[in-house]
């Protein structure tokens, strides 16, 4: 199962992905067509229902269309408004007798293969409901499943009970430092009497990373129940969710969601008909990188320029109005409900011995297959990269894989055997961030991918401390001698100490990891700086 | 009237200072900039010092503090893009509309920015013309992006009739 | 009141609960490089100079704005530590127009006796030349964008101490810069009461009086301490004679 494909016997519909990325490839005017050609049939919404979903995967062959139906579930891709009719016949079997074989081969062009690995080798935790439920139907949602754990955690379970079964998942947070969750609750819940907070991030700002993105249209009331779950745990009645303001689509389903669920009384004042109370909020950003660390992230939400202070503090000690604040990535919160129902044990045997349960990647860059992709935690590299994402196009080699954005690394493509796990790609240099993946193919100059990171470092830096504000700028302007090949060979070891300085010396993680991308790309490339210390060097 | 219409809004968000990111938000969309006049008024209702509204206010790339071009185009240079040739696809745009980017065009018809990731990696390279997402653009194709560019109705400054 | 126990560099002492490493160290007789600081204001950890290594682990902590703990060992200096402070203080070099030559502030500046304790007699970073402007509409005092290093003390002493919060921060990276009112010139913001408090305490030659020439500025910079310890222990109250009741718990400052 891929979370795409429906059981065998499914009834009759059709799938329509309707995320950002789909959207953009013209999906609704597919939806649209698809109605038409329905009705032109004869058919209604009852013998053939035409569903929205959340994200089906493979992004990059959008606008996707899931066809469910007695014989199991097939997949298209890209298919254009004027083959809506092919759809329809093949989805509802109707018309003459050879038109549904005719349709078949209509549309063979545009067929994905569900047993390719790219499929195959996932496993929906996280996006179990992603692409097969309707992210503005709280009904379709409720029939999946949403809100029964937090039910459940709300009559029957101690708030002690929830974390214990969430220490013993162990998960660790998603969002890029993977800090163990539960002993993140436990510092919350043990703090002195008084009010806590819950807060959501999902200010999901890596370039190249869209997983939060895909959850939050696809099926926002799992991150509502994971988040409602979070606060029983810790004793939070009052909590945010921080979206970044350019996911509008996102913030438009999460808000909606939000609003059904308060209207039915599953979030809110006694919230599923227990004693407890849960005010939620959706705050949304105004484009800073940097609002995703988490004491910006609070200074943001009070209304103030989103800048990080020192910790310790912590936030669990003293975050929003100086209470205690439980900070949890998107996917580290829809990941709980389904650790809820399966229990902490079945998650915790996924996955590797210090990195437990599946992890959610979104892949893209120079590769075949693009989309998004959940899969065990210790899988490698290699397989995710070539025989789920199919290599470099054209048959090119892959030069190296970047993970975790600006604050990670590339891994040169003689590593790929390495395991992608938490340990493993910060041994390597880089990081798992928050699950962004691009390959990159032969063409690609690293001191260039350097560069690219340390501009977009500088564009994103607040300000506040030193080392980020003005080592960033003189980082940038270094390798911009070896990206035009007129450094000299002391820039390198200038180029090595002050990423070191900044690394260990800023503020907050955006500048203590603003380095890694040019320690790793000096690490493992570092002949094609040697090369950029040209005929030119020392010009200015 | 402006001023009664932020007046308005702050009272819908209680007048908590807390709001104030919520409150530009908003005053934004009814100017579609955030002109000095509506941050004084915002202060005011807010009951927050003026520095601070200007602080917050420049310290946001999605805030402008100035009344925005008719038209824009914005270019993701994120990772995925940029592997993608997204500096290319700059460098043309740049040349196509006679324009540098984040600078503010001469006209004030037009105006090419950056933009870092927009999550439509999968498509990559991508640009956002006037709100509507450009994907999967030929950057190796010169008639073919001419092509897509002239659909997208960006000028050319070259053959530009003055 | 309770006390904590610490060593720095080796040396046992003792402080009050609450008091900052920054103070620990004090006490130890070390003299940590800082900027950004200045005692009476809220610490924000901002220049990173007064970094500091802590045994058991291998972040270093800003010791102005970290909590001095029962336990803690201390280590203000190492070859690393010497090195980054260097490095730090040729960044801000680097970053702006420092030109002690024509300073108001030259002799009395602390960038520029930063400099000398870490040892910078260069900058390996060239140096950045930043357009900056000058705001002299203010009658008594200037602003110098050139000298500025972001310390955010006038922003501080302006909303905790004088209360009129006229300055903040605007922009954000390398593009950060104080402002005044809404980016208004100085001169014009209402709010500024004209207290020079922002000028007594910039450290370098950014904020001055207009009259003052080249090394003719001598700050006051203890001035937040004095009067926050004023009004905590309630100083003003005429030393011994109680105030009127109708005055009693009125407000912070009679003035």
């Amino acid at each position: 199962m891929t979370g795409v494909q429906a059981m065998r016997g499914a009834p009759r519909r059709l799938r329509c992905c309707g995320a950002s990325g789909c959207r953009s490839a013209g999906s609704e005017a597919l939806q649209v067509a698809l109605e038409q050609a329905r009705a032109a049939v004869g058919l209604d919404a009852g013998a053939l229902p035409i569903q929205p979903v959340g994200c089906l995967r493979l992004c990059g062959r959008g606008p996707l269309v899931a066809c469910d139906g007695p014989g199991g579930t097939a997949l298209y891709g890209g298919v254009p408004p004027a083959q809506a009719g092919a759809l329809i016949a093949v989805a509802s079997a109707e018309g003459p007798i050879d038109g549904p074989l005719r349709a078949e081969a209509a549309l063979a062009a545009h067929r994905l293969d569900l047993s390719h690995p790219f499929f195959a080798l996932q496993i929906p935790v996280v996006l179990e409901g992603c692409g097969s439920l309707d992210p503005c139907s709280l009904d379709d949602a409720l029939a999946h499943g949403a809100y029964a754990q937090l039910k459940r955690c709300l009559q029957d379970l101690s708030p002690e009970q929830v974390r214990d079964e969430v220490r013993r998942s162990g998960l660790r947070g998603r969002g890029g430092a993977g800090y163990p969750t539960g002993l993140k609750w436990d510092t919350v819940a043990l703090q002195p009497a008084g009010p806590r907070f819950v807060v959501c991030n999902a200010d999901e700002g890596d370039p190249g990373a869209f997983m939060d993105r895909s959850v939050l249209e696809g099926d926002p009331h799992r991150l509502l129940e994971g988040l409602a779950i979070a606060a029983y745990a810790v004793g939070a009645d009052r909590g945010y969710l921080y979206v970044r303001a350019e996911y509008p689509l996102a913030i438009e389903r999460l808000r909606l969601a939000l609003q059904q669920a308060q209207a039915r009384g599953l979030l809110g004042l006694g919230h599923c008909g227990s004693r407890h109370d849960l005010q939620l909020e959706v705050r949304v950003g105004a484009g800073a990188y940097v609002c995703g660390e988490e004491t910006a992230l609070l200074r943001s939400i009070e209304g103030k320029r989103g800048m990080p202070s020192p910790r310790p503090p912590y936030p669990a000690q003293a975050g929003l109005q100086g209470a205690p604040t439980l900070i949890n990535n998107v996917e580290t919160l829809a990941a709980l409900p389904a650790i809820l129902r399966e229990g902490g044990a079945w998650y915790a045997a996924m996955g590797t011995e210090s990195s437990r349960g599946t992890k959610v990647f979104a892949l893209s860059g120079a590769v075949c297959h693009t989309g998004l992709l959940e899969v065990p935690m210790g899988i490698q590299l290699r397989t995710v990269v070539e025989t789920m994402g199919g290599g470099v196009p054209d048959g090119g080699a892959v030069k190296a894989v970047q993970t975790g954005g600006p604050s990670g690394g590339c891994i040169p493509a003689e590593r790929l055997d390495t395991p992608v796990d938490y340990e493993s790609l910060t041994a390597l240099g880089s990081m798992m961030g928050s699950g962004g993946m691009v390959v990159m193919g032969e063409t690609t100059a690293m001191p260039e991918v350097a560069r690219h990171f340390m501009r977009f470092s500088v564009n994103e830096s607040c300000g506040k401390c030193l080392p980020c504000r003005a080592g960033t700028v003189q980082l940038e302007q270094l390798l911009q001698r070896f990206v035009e090949g007129r450094a000299e060979a002391a820039d390198l070891d200038r180029l090595d100490a002050l990423c070191r300085m900044v690394k260990a010396t800023s503020l907050c993680g955006l500048g203590q990891a603003a380095p890694n991308p040019v320690l790793s790309t000096l690490r493992w490339f570092r002949h094609e700086y040697e090369a950029g210390c040209g005929p030119l060097a020392g010009k200015p | 009237m402006a001023d009664r219409r932020i007046a308005l809004l702050i009272r819908r968000h209680g007048g908590r200072a807390e709001a104030l990111i919520e409150v530009l938000h908003q005053v934004q969309e009814i100017h579609g900039y955030l002109p000095t006049s509506a941050l004084l008024a915002v202060a005011r209702g807010l009951q927050l010092p003026l520095s601070r509204v200007y602080g917050v206010a420049s310290f946001y790339h999605l805030f402008r503090l100035q009344a925005p071009s008719e038209h824009r185009c914005a270019v993701c240079l994120g990772t995925a893009c940029f592997v993608r040739h997204a500096g290319v696809l700059a460098k043309q745009l740049e040349q196509r509309l006679g324009l540098v980017m984040d600078a503010a065009g001469a006209d004030g018809i037009w105006a090419l920015e950056q933009i870092s990731c927009i999550g439509a990696c999968g498509q990559a390279p991508v640009l956002v013309v006037d709100g509507a997402l450009e994907t999967k653009l030929p950057v190796d194709d010169q008639e073919a992006l001419a092509a897509r560019f002239d659909a997208m109705g960006l000028p050319s400054a070259r053959g530009q009739v003055r | 009141m309770s006390v904590i126990t610490l060593t720095v560099d080796g040396c046992d002492v003792a402080v009050p609960a609450g008091a900052s490493l920054l103070q620990a160290a004090g006490a130890a007789g070390v003299k940590l490089p800082t900027l950004c600081h200045l005692d009476g204001l809220t610490p924000v950890g901002a220049c990173r100079l007064c970094l500091v290594a802590l045994e058991g682990t291998t972040k270093l902590l800003p010791a102005c704005a970290t909590e001095a703990a029962e336990g803690m060992a201390v280590s203000t200096t190492s070859p690393e530590l010497r090195e980054y402070r260097r490095m730090a203080v040729e960044l801000f070099f680097a970053e702006g127009n420092h030109i002690c030559a024509y300073c108001v502030s030259n002799g009395a500046c602390e960038l520029q006796d930063v400099a000398v304790t870490v040892g910078m007699d260069h900058s390996r970073f060239p140096y950045r030349y930043p357009q900056r402007p000058v705001d002299a509409s203010h009658p008594w005092f200037a602003l110098d964008h050139n000298h500025c290093i972001l310390c955010t003390r006038c922003v501080r002493v302006c909303d905790e101490i004088e209360g009129a919060h006229v300055w903040d921060l605007a922009e954000r990276g390398s593009d950060c810069r104080i402002i005044s009112g809404l980016d208004q010139p100085w001169g014009e913001v209402e709010a500024c009461t004209s207290c020079g408090k922002c000028v007594e305490v910039c450290p370098t030659g950014a904020l001055f009086h207009r009259e003052d020439g080249t090394s003719e500025k001598h700050p006051h910079r203890e001035l937040p301490f004095q009067l926050r310890l004023a009004r905590e222990q309630g100083q003003w109250r005429n030393q011994g004679q109680a105030l009127p009741q109708a005055l009693e718990g009125g407000g912070e400052d009679p003035s």
